[in-house]
């Protein structure tokens, strides 16, 4: 993307199919991006255009009826697609972290949430005490108040914020040099929105480590990343900086997105994913020609024909679509 | 916790306290009054007010049932007529018998259920899965009775490796273990595929649920997340069937303790019932009722202790 050197991700091609009832949903295809290290990287689409899929396929987490049916995702010098699964679980929560979407669901209900925190520190040699230490530190990094106390204390016995910030004190714990997060705000309201924003931020100011940040609120995305990807069913339309894409947007497909987002977001707290006139495309019997061609307000005629080819339009920003 | 467990065990006993009396009334809406029954055809009028006098049946019915909560409480179940011994003699002397049957019953099923269960969820449909799959539903469907009778056939009369009949009464504690091995294979066996297969589907389901994935992304160790996160989740279910199913044996225990031939509890409320000995069906009820009780209230206060959002329940 910009800096030709110096990422510390690069997604190759990757392509992923689920087979469910015999059919195969073909939810994501080629889909290539770079996270410069020490940067924040935010993936926006709406809901189902394979935002998880994508996040999912690089931790090697995907559901088993998925298959990762080509492409490379290169992470410290190695295609993390084809590491044995033991070296991949030695990356997970060490090099790579991730913070999930729904924070009532992801911590263990059963294992109270000190011993979570001391679990993820399985590797490090040091007494338990000190990694006790470690984890009470954390969770008052994040903002639980009188954290020795609350050690003891199960998921179900905190609010849904407060079970985000614990899980955010999880990565802090691990010190990751790329954290991945799945929409770590979407379901909270704004104002714990806010502060769970200015959680990541410090967490990258004071670690340096980069993020891949998927979301579809693109004010958040425009407040927090350095650069953005724009999904649409299962492809990438269009990437570029911050700046390209909220003052230079090309694609059509940005464009709606930018008109159903921005001012909603930073005015309302009402959580309604962006409309956009018609439906996605259905992932099993892909139309031919460009992907958006069904929705999209300037359609030509070779578009329902021919699939766009990715274009650099200026340096680091990049669309897919026929008009340019 | 400790307010969870005190809470569960007064729950507990206010349960035992309604199911006696239940059990007192129910006795005494028996047609022809136990006074009669007990003094038979040839009772004079004056014999059975004595008798009625006695045993305290010309009292209001709330008085009677504290008098009887009181001599239950103080150990006296009454006097088995047809014996002439106290009933809770005659109890306690078969009592261990049962116990030591449904612990072993439930506790093979338990060390060989449980693991396929883990197994097949963990690997499912491998082969290993399906033939365990196929077993636990036969296992399953085969009546104890049955279990018991081929068991005895083969390897008792048959085969000869373990004794056909009696619990081992005058032998010592080896013998009395070789005579325990048949019958409580025969009333574990279904047992095993019930937990096998409970086992293997709650942990599908829990293995499926967003935490796990959450651990996986965090790198911890397959046997940490399957041992440690998993398990503790999936056998809440099988926590709480088997404290019914121990109640269950209690009494379903009987099959195998007419096959073999054994003393216990099964045995004693068959045979009370066949000789219509009312003080003795009375007496076995109350003690398998009170120990039904007290095996669902352990395995609440033990699914409490694994799961802290039960414990903010109740
Ligand atoms: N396990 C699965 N089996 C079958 N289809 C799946 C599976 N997981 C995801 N999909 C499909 O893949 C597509 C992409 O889903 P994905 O969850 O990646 O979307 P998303 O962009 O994360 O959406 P959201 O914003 O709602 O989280 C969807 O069409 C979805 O239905
Ligand atoms: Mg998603």
């Amino acid at each position: 993307m910009v800096e030709p050197t110096g990422n510390i991700l690069q997604v190759r091609n990757l392509s992923v199919e689920f087979k469910a009832r015999k059919r195969v949903i073909k939810a994501l295809r080629d889909v290539s991006l770079d996270v410069p290290t020490g940067k924040i990287v935010g993936v926006v689409g709406e809901s189902g255009c394979g935002k998880s899929t994508l996040i999912l396929a690089i931790m090697r987490l995907l559901a088993p009826n998925a298959a990762i049916t080509g492409g490379e995702v290169h992470f410290g010098g190695r295609d993390l697609l084809k590491v044995p699964e033991a070296d991949m679980q030695s990356l997970r929560g060490t090099d790579i972290s991730m913070i999930f979407q729904d924070p009532l669901t992801s911590l263990n209900p059963v294992v109270s949430i000190g011993r979570q925190l001391i679990d993820v520190q399985y590797r490090d040699r040091s007494s338990l005490d000190s990694k006790r230490q470690r984890a009470i530190q954390a969770l008052s990094q994040v903002g639980i108040p009188d954290p020795a106390a609350r050690m003891d204390a199960y998921p179900h016995e905190f609010s849904g914020g407060m079970r985000q910030r614990i899980a955010i004190a999880m990565t802090i714990i691990e010190e990751p040099r790329l954290l991945i997060a799945d929409e770590p705000t979407t379901a909270l309201d704004a104002t714990l929105e806010v502060q769970i924003i200015h959680e990541l931020k410090e967490l990258q100011r004071r670690y340096q480590c980069s993020i891949l940040f998927v979301s579809h609120h693109l004010g958040v995305v425009a407040d927090l990343c350095d650069y953005v990807i724009v999904m649409y069913a299962g492809e990438v339309v269009e990437q570029g900086s911050v700046r390209d894409l909220f003052h230079d947007v090309r694609h059509p497909y940005t464009e709606k997105l930018m008109e159903c987002d921005p001012a909603r977001i930073v005015r309302s707290t009402e959580r309604s994913f962006p409309t956009i006139p018609g439906d996605l495309p259905d992932l099993v019997d892909l139309p031919s020609g460009c992907i958006f061609g069904a929705r999209c307000h300037r359609a030509l005629q070779q578009c329902a024909a021919e699939a766009p080819d990715t274009r650099t339009v200026a340096p680091g920003h990049a669309v897919a679509c026929h008009l340019y | 916790m400790i307010l969870y467990m005190v809470k569960r065990t007064a729950l507990g006993i206010v349960i035992i306290m309604l199911a006696v009396t239940l059990l007192y009334l129910m006795i005494h809406a028996v047609p022809g009054d136990p006074a009669t029954v007990m003094l038979g055809p040839r009772a004079t009028p004056e014999l059975i007010a004595a008798m009625e006098q006695r045993m305290g049946l010309d009292k209001p019915l709330p008085m009677q049932i504290v008098s009887f909560f009181g001599r239950v409480l103080s150990g006296d179940l009454g006097v088995d007529v047809f014996a002439e011994r106290p009933v809770a003699e005659t109890i306690v002397g078969v009592l261990p018998y049962t116990l030591v049957l449904v612990a072993a019953g439930m506790s093979w099923a338990l060390l060989l259920g449980v693991p396929l269960g883990v197994y097949s969820a963990t690997h499912p449909d491998s082969w290993m899965d399906k033939a365990a799959g196929v077993s636990s539903v036969a296992f399953i469907a085969m009546p104890p009775f049955v279990v018991g009778l081929y068991a005895l056939l083969l390897f008792a009369v048959t085969l000869g490796w373990f004794p056909v009949i009696g619990g081992g009464q005058e032998k010592g504690w080896i013998g009395q273990l070789h005579h325990l091995v048949l019958p409580a294979f025969a009333v574990g066996l279904g047992w095993v595929g019930y937990l096998a297969r409970l086992v293997r589907a709650s942990m599908l389901e829990v293995l499926a649920e967003n935490h796990v994935r959450h651990a996986r992304a965090h790198g911890l160790p397959h046997n940490v997340i399957l041992y440690r996160y998993v398990l503790r989740i999936a056998i809440l279910p099988a926590v709480t069937i088997i404290g019914i199913g121990i109640g269950a044996m209690l009494s379903g225990v009987v099959f195998a303790e007419i096959i073999f031939a054994r003393p216990g509890l099964g045995k004693l409320i068959f045979v009370a019932v066949q000789q219509r000995n009312f003080p003795l069906i009375m007496g076995t009820v109350l003690v398998t009722t009170t120990l039904f009780v007290i095996a669902t209230t352990l395995s609440d206060i033990l699914n409490a202790l694994l799961d802290p959002r039960i414990r903010s329940r109740l």
